[in-house]
């Protein structure tokens, strides 16, 4: 087939297309009640979550979740262009470790803390590496289903930043189950299940969002 | 002073508005500086040139398809450099080279450089002959044979939604293969 065959063909399919962000907003608004759902009918919410909801440490934690998701979503839309780069923008990405950093230096001030060690380990620590991933992959499969629709010249960045963002929806809502409320918990617990998600990501894109 | 660039742009944002011949007339143009591009940098890989149309077409393909993530605030030629480039590395790699583009392949071809002459493409047709059979009839229909979408629709006894369905599928498709190669 020649070039100018080609190109009339193309232009005979020019109906307008829908965005990116489009098909992203519409996958997320399904994946997300699929996680809530699985959440709330396996492992619940913690019984004092009305008492909890009152103490700060316990609020933080969705300060965290939600300051990787909601960069990371933005980040997500950004890559799938095919001119874009993390350049300048990557920082954000940062900005859940600088609070979790904030939260365990207010922690250290707090009288009658448990020991160190105590809240480090907390309570259920594999249950957190387990359910955070668990509840990550409807969203990352339908985040990168979306993002197919996209061009990301680093295909491989682009996954892991999808990671990045069904980690931290998916980390959102495990929070409400998790009894544990150290900072010193969340960087450590919660960063190792992101980090997996993440990788899953990455590996899933360099596969999936090649254009 | 405008430019190049800045008609192509012009032309973008009509096109996504639905105007068809804004949008012809654009891939139209833009074509001979692919062409051009993707010598250079088959030549700064040291392959011969015989599988620049090959790549033109393949990076035409991903414009097309992917011309929803182009912002309509945003210049177009950088847009549109970025698949180029994106396209080049990867053909070269599907021929084992190893891979240096330069930046600059694509952007620095002169408006009014001479033409390069066009060569025999294969890759597509190759691929047309695997798609399913309702969407290879109606590509060939309106692709070799220049058949409008109505009166490939009258052809072929489909609405000319399907019709139009088909052909975004088959193109689609036709992409999908050349990356998997």
């Amino acid at each position: 087939m020649d070039t100018d065959r080609l190109i009339r063909t193309l232009a005979a399919d020019a109906a307008p297309r829908r965005p990116v962000g489009l098909w992203l907003t519409a996958a997320l608004l399904l994946a997300l009640p699929v996680a809530a759902l699985i959440l709330l009918s396996s492992i619940g919410l913690r019984p004092d979550i009305r008492s909890a909801m009152r103490t700060p440490l316990f609020d933080l934690k969705f300060v965290v979740t939600l300051a990787l998701a909601i960069p990371a979503l933005a980040i997500s839309l950004h890559l799938s262009r095919p001119e874009a780069t993390l350049h300048g923008r990557g920082w954000w990405l940062l900005a859940p470790l600088v609070i979790l950093a904030l939260g365990a230096a207010a922690e250290m001030a707090m009288p009658g803390r448990p020991p160190m060690g105590a809240r480090w380990m907390g309570h259920n620590a594999m249950l957190c590496l387990s359910v955070i991933p668990l509840l990550a992959l409807p969203i990352l499969a339908a985040a990168l289903l979306a993002l197919r629709q996209g061009a990301p010249s680093r295909p491989a960045l682009a996954g892991a930043v999808a990671g990045l963002l069904s980690a931290g929806l998916a980390a959102t809502l495990y929070a409400a189950h998790c009894i544990d409320d150290s900072p010193l918990f969340v960087a450590t617990w919660y960063t190792l299940a992101t980090a997996l998600v993440t990788a899953i990501g990455a590996l899933a894109g360099a596969r999936w969002l090649k254009y | 002073m405008r430019g190049r660039d800045d008609d192509w742009t012009d032309w973008m944002r009509s096109a996504n508005a639905g105007d068809e011949a804004a949008y012809r007339r654009l891939l139209l143009s833009v074509a001979p500086v692919l062409r051009a591009g993707a010598r250079r940098g088959l030549a700064r890989a040291g392959q011969p040139p015989d599988q620049a149309e090959d790549i033109v077409q393949d990076i035409l393909l991903a414009v097309h398809l992917k011309r929803h993530t182009w912002k309509v605030d945003a210049p177009f030629a950088p847009w549109l450099f970025a698949i180029a480039r994106n396209k080049l590395i990867d053909a070269l790699r599907r021929r084992g080279r190893r891979v240096f583009v330069n930046i600059d392949d694509f952007a620095e071809v002169l408006p009014g450089a001479e033409p390069a002459e066009t060569l025999p493409a294969g890759e597509l047709a190759t691929h047309l002959a695997g798609l399913p059979a309702r969407q290879r009839e109606v590509l060939q229909s309106i692709a070799v044979e220049s058949v409008s979408i109505r009166d490939t629709a009258r052809k072929m006894a489909m609405s000319e939604g399907a019709v139009r369905v088909a052909l975004h599928r088959g193109l689609a498709k036709l992409a999908s293969q050349l990356r998997k190669e």
